[in-house]
């Protein structure tokens, strides 16, 4: 009984929300809304064929390739940046304005430097989501507990291990948040390239539909681009449980006392 | 934070101003010793006239307000869509279980799939900018609407109910206060997406303003303007973060020793 009301709580409204979609379909015919029927069977003829190997894997393969790169590159720079006093003070200020800039205003200026290719379209991933990571990381290990850090010293833990035991798991929540972040930007900036300077992918695909008037052809690929971007929330939401699950714990005990 | 930083001399400051002057002179030098080529990333003296030659241009301020315009908007209504929404939703247990699938499925649909959309309904207007705009920073708030109104203290609000206030006054008189640091954090995630969205759809529908500039530079080839305007467009991102912090500070002058900031 608890299972089938979980259930209705879970998939009501999406159903709810189908039923009217169907049900608008049924009394008027808008050229811009296919019917649910229609869009299902295109979803399966456009996707599930070459266009996956041809389209799709290029597409998600770049953007893992940035968001990789970017998170590596985010964290190292984050800890050495965060760990030097002078240092931070001397390359915040740059650094803020860097992320103040759109990232996807870095498309046509890449599409100078480097030209139109792969490697672009993953320079513009890692420009785009590698500020909040880097700037995350450094508040994170900027505010590291000073009663730790000095336990840390008393105990005479310096060098590597400080890294390994302080500094990365106190700056483990705020670097989480970080690669959330540069999670949605970088999926934005892998339609952005795409859209822009491309002949193939799913960027370039969906606004070829929508230039050829394909409308279902078109809502099927906004579906693809809502998938992927609900499959990299949930696979980072499972990731950050574990990785922060001694934080929620703690989160836990501190607000019960 | 501030106070913190206020309190250290102007040491971090010369540090910052010295950073910002290093990285002006590596732009400087870089063209100049051809490692970069220089008809591809002018040197930074040559940018920075054209910016200030563009800063007495008419059609540079048009652009500018025309971004700003469509940043306010879109964040105003998204804002005001996200907080009654929020209100309502997170205020009664029922409707929070029945949206959660939903919220969680349509807020990581990044809003840049909603281009082609825009394009075929709007064309190349303000509104097709606005859609954009709005679906971004509308699930920011939102979600930070509906964590704030998770935070309400249960003592606090049977106290108001045994005390016999009403549904809108509870509302108003416990809930908005708890929610209201989780709002500010929401309008500030949500007016930096809001103008990278903004960006974004001048620069790739083509709607007018800075993005829109910045592409037409771009295909006509005036590499030291597109340079320019990228430029601009980080300084208006600066610039707003900087009102978010102050519209922060502002609201929540009350409240701020109490909170950390809320992690995202």
């Amino acid at each position: 009984m608890r299972l089938v009301k979980n259930l209705g709580y879970a998939l009501g409204l999406p159903v709810l929300l189908i039923l009217l979609w169907w049900g608008y379909t049924l009394v008027s015919s808008n050229f811009y809304v296919p019917e649910p029927g229609e869009f299902v069977t295109t979803f399966a003829d456009v996707w599930f064929g070459e266009r996956f190997f041809d389209d799709v894997l290029p597409s998600i393969g770049r953007l893992l390739a940035g968001l990789v790169l970017s998170i590596l590159l985010g964290v190292v720079a984050g800890l050495v940046i965060g760990s030097v006093r002078w240092l931070r003070s001397l390359l915040e200020p740059v650094l803020e304005f860097f992320r103040a800039i759109p990232p996807p205003v870095l498309v046509p200026v890449l599409m100078l430097l480097i030209g139109v290719n792969d490697q672009m379209k993953v320079v513009v991933i890692v420009l785009g989501s590698v500020w909040p990571v880097l700037l995350n990381t450094i508040e994170g290990v900027r505010s590291v507990d000073p009663v730790m850090t000095e336990t840390a010293r008393s105990y005479g833990i310096d060098g590597w291990s400080r890294f390994v035991h302080l500094v990365i798991p106190a700056a483990g929540p705020q670097m989480m948040a970080g690669i959330r972040q540069a999670l949605s930007i970088g999926l934005i900036l892998m339609v952005i390239s795409e859209m822009f300077a491309s002949s193939s992918g799913l960027g370039f695909t969906i606004v070829q539909f929508q230039r050829s008037f394909a409308i279902p052809e078109m809502w099927s690929g906004i579906a693809v681009l809502g998938l992927i971007g609900v499959v990299l929330s949930f696979v980072f939401q499972r990731v950050e449980r574990k990785v922060l699950a001694w934080y929620r714990g703690l989160k836990e005990v501190e607000n019960a006392g | 934070m501030a106070t913190t930083r206020a309190g250290r001399s102007w040491g971090p400051a010369a540090l910052g101003a010295l950073g910002i002057l290093g990285f002006l002179a590596t732009w400087e030098v870089l063209p100049l010793t051809g490692l970069v080529d220089p008809r591809y990333l002018p040197p930074a003296s040559e940018v920075l006239a054209e910016l200030g030659a563009q800063f007495l241009s008419a059609g540079f301020w048009l652009a500018v307000w025309q971004t700003v315009r469509a940043w306010f908007l879109g964040l105003l209504i998204a804002a005001v869509a996200a907080i009654v929404l929020g209100l309502v939703i997170g205020t009664s247990a029922v409707l929070r279980r029945a949206t959660h699938t939903t919220i969680e499925f349509l807020r990581p649909i990044p809003s840049v799939a909603l281009i082609p959309l825009a394009v075929l309904l709007f064309g190349v207007q303000l509104e097709s900018t606005l859609l954009l705009v709005v679906y971004a920073s509308f699930w920011q708030i939102l979600i930070q609407v509906l964590y704030g109104v998770a935070d309400v203290d249960t003592v606090a609000q049977n106290t108001a109910r045994s005390f016999g206030l009403g549904r809108f006054a509870r509302v108003r008189y416990v809930t908005w206060p708890t929610a209201l640091p989780y709002v500010i954090t929401g309008l500030r995630l949500g007016a930096a997406v809001a103008l990278i969205l903004a960006v974004t759809a001048q620069l790739v529908i083509g709607s007018p303003g800075l993005g829109r500039e910045i592409a037409l530079a771009q295909s006509g080839g005036a590499v030291s303007a597109m340079y320019a305007f990228v430029l601009t467009t980080g300084l208006l991102g600066v610039l707003i973060n900087m009102a978010m912090r102050v519209l922060e500070r502002r609201a929540l002058a009350w409240h701020s020793s109490v909170r950390g900031e809320v992690a995202v």
